[in-house]
């Protein structure tokens, strides 16, 4: 194969799954069934944007509701104030990337000070502290929360924009996480999770680069809250900041393959529609919570690695069944030769 | 002004001490196993029902009850540690056990919800309802008993701790795993049992909670559990001195702001947490630099 066709074959797959998702809602015209691509969509976004953060630098966070939430309100009340309605709302999306950003640059410089369970537990905290303010402040509505008018769209195809809206922002964030992983900058957050103080010796200005990773995932986090605030029309406090919300986007990465870029995209397209039916199917919510529950314990021990690494690994042992999967080195391949003769 | 001061002092003493107790068990199991526990909090909510169930179907006392539910949250935390935790290994341990505790978490607060409901239940007896007259202060009979539990729970952890010889292999596990089983420790024995033990005091923190608290759901667990995460990290990871010292002194701050406005108290907490960590990042009596991979 010649080295152009490798290239474009190597850019088949990821062609021919964005087509098939362009064309789902054609096919797909039930609102039912948009709906669940819109909110798998979004969970992609944010698996994605999760994922270059934490998957490739090893500083989980349990506080990206932080950014879903803030979105979500940031649009909610600039759409409001400023009277935005119709498909112009789309247009204040940038504005609640650089909220995200503004809000994880303060809170980065706090929380990537520490490290291990200290960083984690920080998360934790900020996230509740958002939440609290959410309810606390009276811009922010308290407890009644955020909402903007109804879109004049009609019922069958109200879905359509989001869906289009949303996959074009889970594309490019993909595009970018896929990018950030071949780069140098890529390359540095993994030496960081590999040891940081070795990374730094070697001249990684750590902080830095754990600030602007932090940064972007966060700004894409929020973009995907203002989408999702402006695809219900309202934001609560606990529907903003949901500790469910982390601990889902942390499942969809871990069954996926942390760090890897179709690892948190294959787990958002598992766990979100799963978790939509179940919600829709029993009504009371906590049937699907236990089972969230017990599939991320049978994650965690029974496939720590996700399904992406663990099932590379499958392929490379069927396709090399019988033979070492790396060619063996010259002297071996020589040993090989004379029992081959002696044969 | 000045007696409402007084006042939220000594309740945030008394509440920081049942506290102190719900955050011993948690430190003590990170000191051990390294661990987070994130189902602390829904474990407290769980022997808070669990002593619920106790007083109203079988009208037992609530503190006698305790003989029966702490036993039981002793085997409850043996057997996660036995089957969740035990099992993780390698690089990602530290991750993992966190989401593995966490999935924990959900899967108690689903089952709670299923069994309970989500209506508010509180425990009730005739200390809880009655107050007592010193000194000027109105003290709930139920803040007088917690806290004597609590010092009382506190002070045998602490005997256990420093004068058998069980709790010196917790401490020797605790300063070197490797090295306390080279000299013939059984650390997977250690570290079930402590797991235990972390979790057999929230039965008494949950049941003393459950009185005090105005009202619990099993929602509760994740009010509770990010007060707790702040109290030891706040203390430092692992110390169990801290864990008492930041209770008292994060709770009494929590009551103080409340005599000034209610809802943003529990903002204070946390962001009592973050200002002490730009500062310090190991808490007040860190034991070991957190910062350290």
């Amino acid at each position: 194969m010649s080295g152009l066709a490798k290239r474009s074959a190597k850019f088949a797959w990821p062609l021919a799954l964005i087509a098939a998702a362009a064309v789902f809602p054609v096919v797909f015209p039930n609102p039912v069934v948009t709906n669940y691509g819109v909110f798998t969509l979004i969970f992609v976004i944010v698996a994605s944007a999760w994922n270059v953060f934490s998957g490739y630098s090893g500083y989980i966070s349990l506080g990206h509701a932080v950014f879903f939430g803030s979105g979500a309100y940031a649009l909610g009340i600039a759409a409001t104030d400023w009277h935005v309605t119709g498909t112009a709302t789309f247009a204040l999306l940038p504005l609640t990337a650089i909220v995200g950003a503004l809000i994880a640059v303060p809170f980065g410089l706090v929380a990537l000070r520490v490290r291990r369970h200290t960083f984690i537990v920080i998360t934790i905290a900020v996230f509740f502290i958002f939440q609290l303010m959410a309810y606390n402040f009276s811009f922010t509505g308290g407890s009644i929360g955020v909402s903007s008018p109804f879109l004049p769209w009609q019922a069958a195809t109200y879905n359509n924009p989001f869906y289009y809206i949303a996959l074009g922002c889970a594309v490019g964030t993909i595009a970018v996480a896929w990018l950030i992983r071949r780069s140098r900058f890529g390359l540095q957050l993994r030496a960081i999770r590999d040891d940081e103080d070795r990374a730094r010796g070697l001249g990684v200005r750590a902080m830095r680069v754990k600030l602007t990773a932090f940064a972007l995932s966060g700004a894409v986090t929020a973009v995907a809250g203002g989408v999702w605030f402006f695809y219900l029309t309202q934001v609560q406090p606990p529907s903003g900041f949901d500790p469910l919300f982390d601990l889902s986007v942390v499942l969809m990465a871990f069954l996926g393959g942390l760090g890897t870029v179709s690892g948190p995209i294959l787990g958002a397209l598992i766990i979100e529609p799963g978790q939509l039916y179940l919600t829709a199917t029993f009504t009371n919510g906590y049937l699907s919570e236990i089972l969230l529950g017990a599939v991320f314990l049978a994650v965690v021990l029974f496939m720590p690695r996700g399904i992406v690494p663990t099932g590379g690994e499958w392929v490379t042992r069927m396709r090399t069944r019988g033979r070492p999967a790396i060619t063996p080195p010259a002297p071996v391949a020589a040993d090989a030769e004379t029992a081959e003769a002696r044969q | 002004m000045a007696r409402e001061i007084y006042q939220a002092i000594v309740d945030g003493i008394l509440v920081g001490g049942v506290y102190a107790l719900m955050a011993v068990g948690l430190t003590l199991i990170f000191g051990v196993l390294d661990i987070i526990n994130i189902a602390q909090g829904i474990l407290v909510i769980l022997g808070a029902y669990l002593s619920y169930e106790l007083a109203a179907r079988l009208h037992i006392d609530l503190f006698l009850g305790l003989l029966v539910t702490v036993p039981a949250m002793f085997v409850i935390g043996v057997v996660i540690q036995w089957s969740f935790i035990r099992p993780l290994r390698g690089r990602e341990r530290t991750s993992m056990t966190l989401l593995v505790t966490y999935a924990i978490a959900l899967i108690l607060e689903g089952l709670l919800y299923q069994v309970f409901g989500p209506n508010f239940k509180q425990l009730n007896a005739w200390y809880v309802t009655s107050s007592v007259h010193v000194f000027g202060f109105y003290l709930p009979y139920i803040y007088l008993f917690g806290f004597a539990l609590a010092v009382a729970l506190v002070a045998a952890l602490y005997a256990l701790l420093y004068r058998t010889r069980f709790g010196r292999s917790v401490r020797a596990t605790m300063q070197d795993e490797t090295a306390a089983r080279l000299v013939g420790i059984d650390t997977n024995r250690v570290a079930a049992i402590t797991f235990g033990i972390g979790v057999a005091v929230t039965a008494a923190g949950g049941m003393v909670y459950g009185a005090t608290s105005g009202g619990f759901n099993p929602n509760s667990g994740y009010d509770l559990i990010s007060r707790l995460l702040a109290i030891i990290i706040l203390g430092g990871l692992g110390s169990i001195g801290g864990a008492l010292a930041a209770s008292v002194f994060m709770l009494t701050l929590e009551a103080l702001v409340d005599v000034w406005s209610p809802n943003w108290a529990i903002v204070v907490f946390y962001a009592a947490l973050v200002l002490v960590l730009l500062i310090r990042p190991t808490g007040f009596f860190g034991r070991q630099p957190v910062r350290a991979q």
